[in-house]
């Protein structure tokens, strides 16, 4: 196991940055995660020493960038346990991601009266684009009953499938009760039944060992910058013959080719026919120097340290009489109000002792059907959190009456 | 130490009117204008109502889901534009929104307005402060049309 003091070193914004006159508690991680050292020091390397174009030139510096670029893509298909490298397209986030299989694969494949299954814990990235696709092509959105506690089970998504089924889209881990799908049962019962599944893997990939050989799950989106790496960089992994299908949803440089002025077009094959245009460069290398960083830490330490440190924070908080938590033996996010506080009122409270929290609906807008409470705070840890932060966060729990003082603060 | 620097005092006037807000609730009455607003980055989403008659504002109402400051901010706006000259409350919208942004403003005007003159240091709270004040604003020039 890491040693958490000696890795916080690794964070330039975990060493000084102040916030509201207090050394920051970053506990909004869900939102996005803190970049160490080597992350940026990789994306200086190449802003500074070989800023050039990827799949371009016919000089050295070109065909360095290329190795760079690809070698990225390398390290994402070991990290992930894809077969193999063309699985991997690069996209600029989760939300990018998962539009390009709504768009790509389910507008072409879908039929009127086909049914698209999601659940009303999804973020708004793997809702609305279903919501559009189910609008044009005239399929049906139903939903995956969750549980009583909010958790997605085998269960319940054979109760909701039917022969009209064709896409599951789920989240591996939700954003806001933090439950982990049973993803190897549910992809193994939806494709019997002829149903494909598309992963929305932004909470669960930085946190959990992914194996997508192990899960079969056919299609899996995720971002960069929710585990250490740059913004505006992500990952669709699609098993390979689903991606041929796929149609890009964007055209120009780069993903053909051959055309004609005919408009006779020769699209490459998958991953390069989805990433036209110049692509996010320093992100894309910057993501695998943040893969890198993360293996060397162990994904199963890291799953281990942050269930750790989530029951420390759970006993501490249940111990508290004005606390409501709504997804006590989750194990992601934690869910809970101050009691008789309005969340954004006691976001501010956190904000003052420099105590970063969430607030809000977390763009998971139909979440408030199910927990009938139209708002929540977040706290979402990382392997950089110590258990010394979360008791500085439960003495401010316990000040929730005085929200006010914030603002005055 | 002038009262109005208390903030002990201030405090108890905006949960004095976010536990008791003034004005709330809509009406079912036509002769009411209304304008739903609502922040894109939080929770916060009244509907708000003016009833003008003439050049005087005759009634305010409001109602929805808000925070503590928007809630009160809200309330405190609808006290003291209630029988003003759409230009007597547009004068102390200007003078609010000046405290908010850290101009001068004259705070006589205010009166328990004044509360939320720390709005800056919570930077994150202004739309909650301003957010009834600009529907007031909006229901004003959409009446001058």
């Amino acid at each position: 196991m890491f040693d958490v003091n000696e890795i916080r070193k690794d964070f330039p914004m975990l060493n000084g940055k102040m916030m509201h006159g207090q050394p920051l508690i970053y506990f909004d991680n869900g939102a996005t995660t803190l970049k160490p050292q080597m992350v940026i020091d990789t994306v200086c390397d190449y802003l500074t020493n070989y800023s050039g174009n990827a799949h371009r030139g016919d000089y050295d510096l070109s065909h360095e960038v290329d190795e760079q670029y690809e070698n990225a893509r390398e390290i994402v298909k070991n990290f992930i346990n894809a077969k193999r490298k063309e699985e991997i397209v690069f996209t600029s986030g989760s939300t990018d991601s998962l539009n390009l299989v709504a768009y790509g694969y389910g507008k072409t494949h879908l039929h009127a009266g086909d049914e698209i299954l999601l659940t009303v814990a999804e973020h708004a990235s793997n809702t609305l684009p279903w919501f559009d696709i189910a609008n044009e092509v005239g399929a049906v959105i139903r939903y995956i009953e969750l549980d009583e506690q909010g958790r997605l089970t085998l269960d319940n998504v054979k109760k909701a499938m039917s022969d009209q089924t064709k896409i599951l889209a789920i989240a591996e881990v939700t954003n806001v009760l933090g439950y982990k799908a049973p993803m190897k049962d549910i992809c193994a019962y939806a494709h019997e039944h002829g149903a494909i599944v598309v992963a929305d893997g932004a909470q669960s990939v930085p946190h959990q060992k992914t194996d997508v050989i192990e899960t079969d799950v056919d299609f899996l989106a995720f971002s960069g910058h929710k585990m250490c790496g740059p913004t505006g960089v992500g990952v669709l992994y699609g098993k390979y013959d689903l991606l041929c299908e796929t149609k890009p949803t964007r055209l120009g440089g780069g993903s053909n080719s051959r055309y004609n002025s005919c408009g006779v077009v020769t699209l490459k094959n998958p991953p390069y026919k989805f990433e036209a245009g110049t692509p996010n460069i320093e992100g894309v290398i910057g993501l695998g120097s943040a893969i890198t960083y993360v293996s060397s830490l162990n994904m199963n330490d890291i799953e281990a340290y942050e269930n750790e440190l989530r029951a420390y924070c759970i006993e501490k908080m249940k111990a508290l009489d004005n606390v409501d938590i709504y997804n006590i033996d989750s194990t992601g996010a934690i869910a809970f109000n101050i009691k008789g506080v309005f969340s954004q009122d006691a976001a501010s409270l956190f904000n003052t002792y420099g105590i970063a929290v969430r607030a809000g609906q977390h763009c998971a807008k139909i979440l408030d059907e199910f927990l009938h409470v139209s708002s929540t705070l977040r706290v979402s840890f990382y392997f950089y959190n110590t258990k010394e932060e979360i008791d500085q966060f439960i003495e401010v729990c316990k000040k929730g009456d005085d929200f006010l003082d914030a603002f005055f603060g | 130490m002038h009262s109005l620097d208390n903030p002990q005092i201030l405090r108890e006037i905006i949960m004095d009117h976010y536990e008791n807000p003034r004005n709330r609730g809509l009406v079912e009455d036509d002769s009411y204008k209304k304008v739903n607003m609502n922040s894109d980055t939080c929770i916060d989403d009244l509907d708000i109502q003016v009833k003008f008659d003439g050049d005087v504002i005759e009634d305010v109402r409001y109602d929805g889901e808000a925070c503590a400051i928007c809630t009160s901010s809200t309330s405190i706006m609808s006290e003291l534009v209630i029988g003003k000259t759409k230009e007597e409350a547009m004068e102390i919208v200007e003078n609010y929104m000046n405290m908010i942004y850290e101009k001068d403003y004259d705070e006589d005007l205010l009166e328990e307005a004044i509360a939320f003159k720390n709005t800056h240091k919570q930077a994150n709270r202004i739309k909650c402060a301003t957010l009834g004040w600009n529907g007031l604003v909006k229901l004003i020039e959409e009446s001058e049309e």
